[in-house]
């Protein structure tokens, strides 16, 4: 990981460094594998080495991909660097070994959950059962962050496309996308099983790796794949934008009012041993509504991300190719 | 000692390499790329500091005894996808600067913004 990321300094063409990107968050996930973290490098891999990488190429291809050679005072930056790294690996060896189970990070609330949150949540995956019902609240900051964002990039980029210019870019697009067949065929059969496969990432998220998070990144990326191979107003046509608006919304609305439900019961915010008669049914119910929740929103915001940069690009080609004809 | 901390150096490295691309390079796209790098050295350490020797990944099954930390997995699951987010957010700036200065390099835009002080303030003191 650290010779791709020194390649990445040395590299000039963007392109090159967005690639080796998408190697590091991929060897990254691999690294949490071998850590344990399964959930977590599910995360990695389907949002580091796919989307992100993804979204940078999109942006390259509108800002150009050649980097400037001229640097700016390279060494006194070299000095801060040098020097704040070596404070902190000065400050590494008052760290607990790497591994020993007596660290003080293990001594607090963790042990709790792995005792305990089989009798009181009933899922056996305790990343989820953390996620979902201890840390809920937190969660929902987290999935409320997304959707700003996703507001954010909805205000910054938004072109609103004049009605009779449609038609003419939606031939320029579909005549660039006529190409590719096999990569087309091949994509079309297998777009149903990666939307499968992001369901079953849903609701197996109680019992192994997984969970709406998971679910939402994989499902945008189905049809983000769908966007790609067959052109933005071919994708426009299948999934309604203003609709997906609206999902983005809902899902952020369907967490909050699985909190404001276990308040009505009386209990806390978020706290769903009311919302059944049972205690763990109860837990379950809540923990399947918010991830339903957290799935929705993510899978909204990150096509409602890639829409709109595509549709940028879409509105400066569709420019440049007015004024070459004039 | 030298393979117990072993994983907070390469921590450190990466953060710095990270750090060293945003203070010296002038590209904005690059400096995001360098921002990536310091997160995920971040989203290491974390993940590092949960695991536990001898120690399975935390989903409860009868035959398990041990379990790694889960919930450092937790923070970062969520900090991934939000750092995804805030990444978008800060890519779709460069677009609208590389809109409006026709440019991505940090120095061009200094140049230009310093041209038009300028002429606003031949303009103030004719």
């Amino acid at each position: 990981m650290v010779v791709v990321a020194i390649a990445i300094i040395r590299m000039k063409d963007l392109f090159a460094v967005v690639m080796l990107s998408g190697i590091y968050s991929l060897l990254s996930a691999s690294f949490f594998v071998a850590m344990d973290a399964v959930d977590v490098a599910f995360t990695e891999a389907a949002v580091g080495a796919g989307i992100s990488t993804l979204l940078m190429l999109v942006v390259i291809t509108m800002t150009g991909h050649k980097e400037n050679t001229t640097r700016h005072k390279p060494l006194p930056a070299l000095i801060a660097v040098v020097i704040t790294g070596g404070l902190l690996i000065y400050g590494t060896l008052d760290m607990p070994y790497f591994g020993s189970a007596d660290a003080p990070i293990h001594s607090h609330v963790a042990s709790r959950y792995v005792t305990d949150s089989m009798q009181e949540i009933g899922v056996p995956n305790i990343v989820t059962s953390v996620l979902a019902s201890y840390r809920a609240f937190d969660t929902f900051g987290e999935v409320v962050v997304i959707f700003t964002a996703g507001i954010g990039v909805l205000a910054l980029l938004a072109v609103a496309r004049r009605p009779e210019d449609v038609e003419e870019i939606d031939s320029i697009n579909d005549s660039m996308h006529e190409q590719h067949l096999v990569i087309r065929i091949v994509t079309k059969m297998l777009i149903p099983f990666i939307l499968l496969f992001a369901l079953y990432v849903q609701f197996h998220g109680d019992f192994g790796p997984g969970g709406g998070f998971q679910a939402g990144v994989i499902f945008a990326a189905a049809i983000i794949l769908y966007a790609m191979l067959f052109g933005l107003s071919t994708a426009r046509k299948v999934i309604n934008q203003g609709f997906i608006h609206l999902i983005a919304a809902v899902g952020v609305l369907i967490y909050g009012s699985v909190g404001i439900a276990s308040m009505l019961n009386g209990g806390n915010f978020l706290d769903y041993n009311v919302l059944a008669i049972d205690p763990i049914a109860g837990q379950h119910l809540g923990i399947l509504l918010i991830e339903w929740g957290v799935g929705c929103t993510v899978a909204s915001t990150m096509i409602i991300i890639f829409f709109n940069f595509a549709g940028r690009r879409e509105m400066q080609q569709y420019n440049e190719n007015k004024l070459n004809k004039s | 000692m030298l393979m117990g901390l072993f994983n907070d150096w390469i921590v450190v490295i990466l953060m710095m390499i990270g750090l060293y691309i945003v203070i010296a390079h002038g590209n904005l796209i690059k400096k995001l790329v360098g921002l990536t790098i310091f997160q995920t050295s971040v989203f290491i350490f974390y993940i590092s500091m949960a695991k536990v020797d001898g120690g399975t990944a935390p989903i409860l099954s009868d035959d398990i005894v041990q379990y790694s930390n889960p919930l450092p997995h937790v923070l970062i699951l969520t900090a991934i996808v939000v750092g995804i987010a805030t990444t978008a957010l800060g890519l779709a700036l460069v677009v609208r600067i590389k809109e409006s200065y026709g440019s991505i390099e940090e120095e061009e835009i200094q140049l230009q913004d310093n041209e038009i002080k300028d002429e606003s303030k031949e303009e103030a003191q004719p």
